[in-house]
């Protein structure tokens, strides 16, 4: 099949979601190109998860549309998984059956090959329970590569690593993403993350994309490189508000 | 080594008392401190377990009430469990179902046995009735709220990576309240055994309960003593099984 290259993977158009009357998300409009790489930066409660859910078809939105690939998505969106900010390992299943969860056939050895792409072989006849949160989280990457998907949907999938597992987990969401060129959306609230991975960054604030950046560095990107500080430093500044940029200069 | 000896005495522990309790009361009986007339020996109780068992009437009276309870059990339980599945799970039904069967549930099922009895005489099938009545409200109240409880998020995800109809109900919702269902079966269990007796010593021809009530009309002090350990006994029994499947299936929670 050809595919056109000018079609968006994904399209938002004038998207727009509320919870009853309090207003989420407010005419988001966004194209994601095929194998693109977008991270989605915002304060707390700005609508990130709400916004995934949306991609992921398991929320109803009110206003606009989503189409994946020029056709309006209707219900679950069977393309992409969804890995969520919370996990969501079914803990009375094994690693490896939690990883396998709703393949077909010869389930067995696909999902094994996704545990050792995350590095966590030696773990698939352990309870959830046993993991610690970092490998829960890369048994919760692998449960959602291990479908193909053409869309993968990160919420915030590093939010409670340390810094040194968060880098590994980040080279290894990298090379995931460069060996199978899946079109990526991840939500953090790491402005160097979004950096250090994204083609493209985007803050939501109010219910809206207020910056939308690319990023043309090359890979693997150096953190204390000079543009990346720059760039980081750009899109933090965006993000605070004037009086908490007075606090922070007070600080520093 | 020492290790195996220290599980062993552990093992050991939980009948300490009761033995001790035995001996104790085995002492007192022979030195006259407890009267044969308000109790008699472990000793006399065990003799008149040798002999029930060897004319056969222990083991029928046993076996007949263990198919009452079974029986029952089995009747009531899976009315329970399949009414809490499908209340738990379609709207329809709980709407339909739910509030007549908490209704009925606030009846004591015990202050039944006169309409059972004048319904089914007194007969197999009043006891069996009685049992399944007493233990579909446990299994159907636990097994309903487990399934209303299970993660509405772990639900979302299932049907997030594909999951649907069977499939999403044998590996998340189910598992899910397998642990409330559980429960409920134990619970059952002890409900089983109370309406049992309760039926067996008021209306039958057979069973412990019958064994300890015509034993009555004879002054056979040892055979009633013998009957209510016989559903200690059983009692004790039935938690074991509960126990064990509970150790089997909810390994996870460990
Ligand atoms: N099911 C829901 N019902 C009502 N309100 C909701 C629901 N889900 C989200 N919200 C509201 O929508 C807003 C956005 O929530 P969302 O979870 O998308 O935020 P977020 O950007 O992911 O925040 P965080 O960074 O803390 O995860 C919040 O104000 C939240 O209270
Ligand atoms: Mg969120």
């Amino acid at each position: 099949m050809k595919k056109d290259a000018r079609v968006p993977h994904i399209h938002l158009n004038q998207l727009k979601k509320s919870f009853d009357h309090t207003v989420v998300l407010d005419g988001i409009n966004l194209k994601v190109n095929q194998g693109e790489f977008i991270a989605i930066v915002g304060k707390s409660g700005c609508g990130k998860s709400t916004l995934l859910r949306l991609i992921a078809g398991l929320e109803h939105y009110n206003e606009g549309s989503i189409s994946i690939k020029d056709k309006e998505l209707a219900g679950l969106n069977t393309q992409a998984r969804i890995m969520f900010q919370d996990g969501r390992l079914l803990p009375w299943k094994r690693v490896l059956e939690n990883v396998g969860l709703g393949l077909k056939g010869d389930w067995r050895q696909t999902a094994i090959a996704a545990l050792r792409d995350v590095g966590l072989e030696g773990r698939m006849h352990d309870w959830p329970s046993k993991l610690s949160g970092g490998q829960k989280q890369r048994v919760a990457l692998a449960r959602a590569l291990v479908h193909k998907p053409e869309i993968l949907l990160l919420d915030e999938p590093l939010g409670a690593l340390d810094a040194l597992t968060r880098l590994e987990m980040q080279e290894l969401i990298e090379c995931i993403w460069e060996k199978e060129k899946i079109t990526t959306i991840l939500v953090t609230h790491d402005v160097e993350e979004a950096v250090a991975l994204a083609d493209r960054v985007i803050l939501i604030e109010d219910g809206k994309i207020v910056l939308s950046k690319n990023i043309n560095l090359s890979r693997p990107r150096q953190k204390t490189q000079q543009v990346f500080v720059n760039i980081s430093e750009e899109i933090l500044s965006r993000i605070v508000d004037p009086n908490e940029q007075n606090l922070r200069l007070i600080i520093k | 080594m020492q290790a195996r000896f220290k599980a062993g005495i552990r093992r050991m522990i939980p009948w300490a008392l009761p033995v001790l309790l035995l001996v104790l009361w085995q002492l007192f009986s022979w030195n006259g401190v407890i009267s044969d007339r308000i109790l008699p020996a472990p000793s006399d109780v065990f003799t008149a377990a040798i002999e029930l068992t060897s004319t056969g009437e222990l083991t029928d009276h046993i076996s007949i009430s263990l198919g009452r309870a079974t029986l029952g059990f089995l009747i009531g339980g899976l009315l329970g469990f399949f009414l809490g599945i499908m209340n738990g799970i379609f709207r329809f039904s709980d709407l339909l179902l739910d509030t007549s069967i908490q209704m009925l549930r606030n009846i004591p099922h015990l202050a039944l046995i006169p309409l059972v009895i004048l319904w089914f005489g007194i007969d197999e099938t009043s006891k069996i009735f009685l049992v399944a009545l007493g233990v579909l409200f446990p299994v159907y109240i636990n097994t309903y709220h487990g399934i209303k409880n299970v993660e509405g998020d772990l639900i979302e995800m299932g049907k997030a990576y594909g999951l649907r109809g069977s499939k999403l109900f044998f590996s998340v919702i189910f598992p899910g309240a397998l642990s409330s269902i559980l429960v409920g079966i134990r619970f059952s269990l002890g409900v089983m055994w109370l309406t049992l007796i309760v039926a067996e010593t008021i209306s039958a021809h057979s069973g412990i309960g019958y064994m300890a009530m015509n034993a009555r009309e004879f002054m056979q002090m040892d055979v009633i003593v013998l009957s209510i350990l016989i559903y200690a006994l059983f009692g004790k029994f039935s938690d074991m099984v509960a126990k064990y499947m509970e150790e089997k299936w909810l390994k996870w929670k460990t």
